[in-house]
């Protein structure tokens, strides 16, 4: 900073520290890179989340009207149709690296100290991110987005004592109805927002604080065998490269693959046969389903459930039991309980999409 | 003046316990007041809607229309509920509503039976009772009244 605009600025906003680091900041560059880009896309798709979101709210009317105003959207406006299907695919696409970048890092075993609040803060942007999904999907109150509701809202119902209570409050009432269209709204386009950000930028500060992490096969090597390119402008320049791709990739099925828009939701016809949530949540709606068969009843509920619950509370843990390198058995115990864990969300919701009847393809 | 006190009352720990309670109780309070009003308008539309919930009958005007072995849905207040029409001429009248997870359940003809797409429960369309599937219960059953032209579901 040499003119003195901008030692005047500096004086104020510090901003040799920001330049500062930025300059010196180098990312470790090996055979396992390839994962480091996921992070950053997820980014990008909540980005173009959050732009086209805004256009969205420019015409949809929560409320009685809300079916008519996506109708409006998708049919009327122009390039309504356009926007909807960018935000609704850059939604999957964001859940699905969201995903990768998840099992990448917990399998370069990047969880360990000190990152811990890495994971913690990044599976908490996952579960919002979920929810966000979640309540998105309801918004356009056509008949799957009302069944599938129905059913992800009965869930916290089958919690004794405070369970109904629970579902009735969300819903507005006893059945899914405009009430519930707004509560979604309110939820999904401000207080999710209100708790995303302020963690993402933990988890953001979190990665300049602790730099990306190295795996495994790179903390063998010796300190000065290890290779890294500065942040910028060379992995900035990947990084972007690597957006474009995302880009092209969200236009290309945006435009030739637009989302539908099924018949409006009416609670007296029986839930259409090809009933199922979105692909994130059909490893659960599968296990349900399954659980139910084999164990008819409320037992095979509360089975279902509590798995997945069991389940998650262990992945979240997994930082205090793969704690550090030569965790000996610990570590591989992660690996595995990783790939079991795989495995299980591949089979169950491979599985679910098999069953569906053909009306769903 | 510590002099004129109990020896307790200037215990510093007591005194600490205290203003934490003291702040507790005042923060517990300001939480109910604030509270409260925001909750009754948070379930508002709950506490309306089972005041609708108590309707004790629903009078079908034109249901003896429904072909044998075909069902006719209706509203019972807010729950969505069917009306089977039997093949031996017998009416029930039932809940739609899965005990699963409450997706709308439908009659199927075919196979005379109550089928929820959402989990594959079952359920019997003479009674209401869960065949097969996760349903842990019977759906609910009304009784049902033909009379002149018309028929009268009531709460069983």
């Amino acid at each position: 900073m040499d003119s003195r605009v901008g030692n005047w600025l500096d004086e104020r906003l510090g901003l040799s520290a920001i330049i500062e680091l930025a300059t010196h900041k180098r990312v470790p560059e090996h055979k396992h890179s390839f994962w480091y880009y996921w992070g950053g896309i997820t980014l990008f798709f909540f980005t173009v989340m959050c732009f086209t979101g805004v256009l969205l709210l420019l015409y949809y009317r929560p409320g009685n009207e809300a079916y008519e105003s996506v109708r409006q959207i998708t049919y009327d406006i122009q390039f309504g149709w356009l926007i909807r299907s960018t935000h609704s695919w850059s939604a999957n696409l964001m859940i699905g690296s969201a995903f990768v970048h998840m099992f990448s890092t917990y399998f370069l075993k990047s969880y360990r100290r000190p990152r811990e609040f890495l994971w913690f803060s990044g599976l908490a942007l996952l579960l919002l991110g979920m929810v966000f999904g979640f309540s998105g999907y309801l918004l356009p109150m056509d008949d799957l987005a009302y069944f599938a509701t129905k059913v992800g809202l009965g869930i916290p119902a089958v919690v004794p004592v405070v369970g109904p209570w629970i579902s009735d409050l969300v819903r507005g009432g006893p059945e899914i109805s405009a009430f519930t269209v707004s509560r979604f709204f309110a939820l999904h386009v401000v207080v999710l927002p209100a708790l995303f950000i302020p963690v993402l930028m933990l988890h953001l500060a979190l990665v300049q604080k602790h730099g990306m992490s190295s795996p495994e096969s790179e903390l063998e090597k010796p300190e000065h065998k290890r290779k890294t390119i500065p942040f910028f402008p060379n992995f900035a320049m990947k990084d972007l490269a690597v957006w474009l791709i995302a880009l092209n990739v969200l236009a290309f099925l945006a435009a030739m693959f637009p989302w539908s828009l099924g018949p409006a939701a009416d609670s007296l016809k029986p839930a259409p046969m090809d009933i199922h949530p979105e692909w994130y949540f059909m490893s659960s709606f599968e296990v349900l389903k399954l659980f139910g068969k084999w164990f008819p009843g409320e037992f095979g509920e509360f089975a279902g459930l509590g798995l997945f619950n069991v389940g998650l509370v262990l992945w979240v843990l997994v930082p205090f039991f793969d704690p550090e390198r030569r965790a000996g058995a610990w570590a591989r115990r992660a690996t595995w309980f990783g790939l079991v864990v795989v495995a299980v969300l591949l089979v169950t919701t491979i599985w679910g999409y098999a069953v569906l009847p053909a009306a769903a393809h | 003046m510590s002099e004129n006190l109990p020896p307790e009352a200037d215990d510093p720990g007591r005194r600490d316990f205290l203003k934490f309670a003291a702040a507790g109780v005042l923060g517990a309070a300001y939480a109910g007041l604030v509270g409260y009003p925001v909750y009754r308008y948070l379930a508002s539309p709950v506490e309306k809607a089972a005041a609708e919930g108590e309707v004790k009958e629903v009078v079908l005007d034109d249901a003896l229309k429904t072909p044998k072995n075909a069902a006719l849905m209706f509203k019972f207040g807010q729950k969505p509920s069917m009306l089977i029409h039997h093949e031996d001429d017998t009416w029930t009248a039932l809940s739609a509503v899965c005990t699963h997870l409450g997706c709308t359940v439908g009659y199927e003809p075919d196979k005379k039976i109550i089928f929820c797409p959402c989990h594959g429960g079952t359920y019997d369309p003479n009674s209401g009772a869960n065949l097969g599937g996760p349903p842990p219960k019977p759906l609910v059953e009304y009784k049902v009244q033909v009379s002149e032209g018309k028929i009268v579901v009531r709460r069983g």
